[in-house]
């Protein structure tokens, strides 16, 4: 997702000269050619992400649209007060990119696990969160983000659910994506995560149970009409993030749900329930230890949907 | 205008304004009065009938908590109805306690948390250059303010990039909120810190308007590195018994107090 990002934003930079990128000093090799083709929009701020997020939004207040990049938690975590005080309060256009979301660097551990920044950046008024699940959203969603007023969250993700555009699709933001039809249940992901989803709803239709999968590249705005209408045409709602479980996607969906009132018959969140893991490994390697990869994902839809047959059992 | 005269109102206009509120930091608000009324009254290329014209210098009070002082300059400056002022801090009022940018002709930047100021500025100084556009920079810091870390990112920054169109000042009264400077957080060698950085240093008395004015003129031999002025300031200057007191940070002052305060700054004309 990260080459993806960088050549979709050579192209927008290339026709927009107000378009600037500063980097917290990461992205060895990948930045090269942006920096050479454009060196009037490209800046390395240094290792100074509180600096870096500051000189962005007076930049913005400029006229530039900038985007800040660094990897995990490293461009919002430290500079919060930077991004919610300079930059979101102040109306500039802002994108923060964090290129590795969830275990993305799973085996570098905990500092480098962004798995509270989807709750952490829904929170801030003035923004949007954005965490694209296949390459075909994440090209445009940064066109996308480019011209969105306000703060905007961009998540990538080292995974990605591979290109799932169909033919003749166009690109609506915020809106989710039906990548998979179903009538059993829904089950809904954001992010790369999305391809565990993906061979989840294989397995299960082998089982026959028929998942409806939807690709949400946008925890802010929600698009809560997807939900209840899967809700009401499938009965059973799970949401899949590489993140934790509290207060992220899946807290999204069900407080917007609730509120509405339109309430599945069956909600759960997969997501990361431990805490911090400070259990090494890959991303692939993490998600399986924490019961969100495609086997852990079909044996929670099965129990689930288990569970509710026993109960319409017992009430018939 | 008469920058004395200005200074003056400031610091009445500010007196009034914490006392009517009952609110904190009259104390920075009056050792920062002189270099306000400077700026506002004599250095600023700023037009109050056009607050947002592209070729303005942008000024940034970084020490926000220091707000009803910029709220008073510009309100004595034309920006806007001095009348707002008697809203300062009061339920439903625009002008918060720390500065704010929202519906407020002439503030450019909202602060308040310690350490934003010199970055944002930072940013808008290195925009300039990148356009090529000679309008200045000036932010306003404490000295308190300046153990924050993200300042010294921040003057690290603009000393690498040249930024020579940015002028950082401190208000430098030698008092934070607790204690003085000295023994919360040494500054000193100050000048040396920034000399180190990069940065010319200028050491002006913060009271004296001409060398506040002459230091804060750019010359030839500022090119190619960013300005930082000095400023020795006395916290709550122009009060007798406000000045250099830790107290007069936080206390508003009340009744017997504030009639004495005032009366010492009205005979100060």
């Amino acid at each position: 997702m990260r080459d993806i990002f960088i050549q979709r934003l050579t192209q927008l930079a290339e026709r927009d000269s107000r378009i600037m990128l500063i980097t917290g000093d990461l992205g060895f090799k990948v930045l090269d050619n942006y920096a050479a083709r454009f060196p009037k929009q490209f800046l390395n701020a240094g290792v100074a992400e509180q600096n870096m997020t500051s000189v962005a939004a007076g930049m913005a207040m400029e006229g530039y649209i900038v985007f800040t990049y660094s990897i995990a938690n490293f461009t919002f975590m430290r500079c919060l007060e930077q991004i919610r005080n300079d930059a979101a309060y102040h109306d500039c256009n802002l994108n923060v990119v964090s290129v590795g979301g969830g275990f993305s660097y799973g085996a570098l551990g905990i500092s480098h696990h962004a798995t509270e920044d989807l709750s952490i950046m829904r929170s801030l008024p003035n923004t949007t969160v954005a965490s694209p699940c296949d390459d075909w959203e994440a090209a445009e969603i940064t066109e996308a983000v480019t011209y969105t007023p306000g703060v905007s969250y961009l998540r990538l993700d080292k995974s990605s659910a591979g290109n799932l555009q169909l033919s003749g699709e166009k690109f609506e933001f915020g809106k989710a994506r039906t990548v998979r039809e179903g009538t059993d249940v829904t089950l809904a992901a954001t992010g790369g995560i999305l391809g565990e989803v993906l061979l989840a709803a294989e397995e299960l239709a082998q089982q026959g149970i028929s998942a409806r999968v939807l690709s949400v590249h946008t925890v802010k705005p929600l698009d809560v009409d997807a939900f209840a209408k899967a809700s009401l045409e499938t009965g059973g709602l799970i949401t899949i993030e590489e993140h934790t479980i509290e207060g992220g996607f899946g807290g999204a969906v069900a407080e917007s749900l609730l509120e509405r009132g339109t309430v599945p018959k069956f909600f759960h969140r997969i997501g990361l329930r431990a805490g911090f893991s400070s259990t090494v490994g890959s991303q692939q390697y993490l998600r399986s230890v924490y019961e969100m990869d495609a086997k852990a994902i079909v044996a929670t839809t099965l129990k689930k949907l288990g569970t509710r047959l026993r109960r319409l059992s017992k009430a018939a | 205008p008469d920058l004395k005269e200005l200074a003056r109102k400031i610091r009445i206009d500010a007196l009034h304004m914490t006392s009517r509120g009952n609110s904190s930091h009259v104390g920075a608000a009056f050792s920062m009065a002189d270099i306000i009324a400077v700026l506002y009254g004599s250095v600023l290329n700023v037009d109050p009938k056009d607050p947002r014209k592209p070729d303005r210098d942008r000024f940034i009070l970084s020490k926000g908590h220091a707000g009803a002082g910029v709220y008073a300059g510009l309100a004595e400056t034309g920006f806007f109805p001095v009348d707002w002022l008697k809203t300062h801090y009061q339920d439903g009022s625009k002008l918060s306690g720390h500065v704010s940018h929202k519906g407020i002709p002439g503030v450019e930047l909202s602060t308040g948390s310690l350490g934003h100021g010199l970055g944002v500025g930072a940013g808008m100084a290195y925009a300039a250059k990148l356009k090529g556009e000679t309008h200045r920079t000036f932010v306003l810091l404490g000295d308190g303010e300046c153990d924050e870390g993200s300042n010294w990112e921040a003057i690290l920054f603009s000393g690498h990039h040249k930024l020579d169109h940015l002028i950082a000042i401190i208000d430098y009264n030698k008092i934070q909120s607790l204690a003085s400077v000295e023994e919360t957080l040494a500054l000193e060698p100050f000048a040396d810190k920034f000399q180190s950085f990069g940065w010319n240093v200028k050491e002006v008395d913060g009271h004296d308007h001409q060398a506040l004015q002459e230091a804060l003129t750019l010359t030839a031999s500022n090119t190619g590195k960013p300005t930082v002025v000095l400023a020795h300031t006395v916290k709550g200057k122009g009060v007798s018994f406000m000045e250099n007191t830790v107290l007069w940070h936080y206390r508003s002052a009340q009744g017997k107090e504030f009639d004495a305060a005032l009366a010492e700054l009205e005979q100060a004309a």
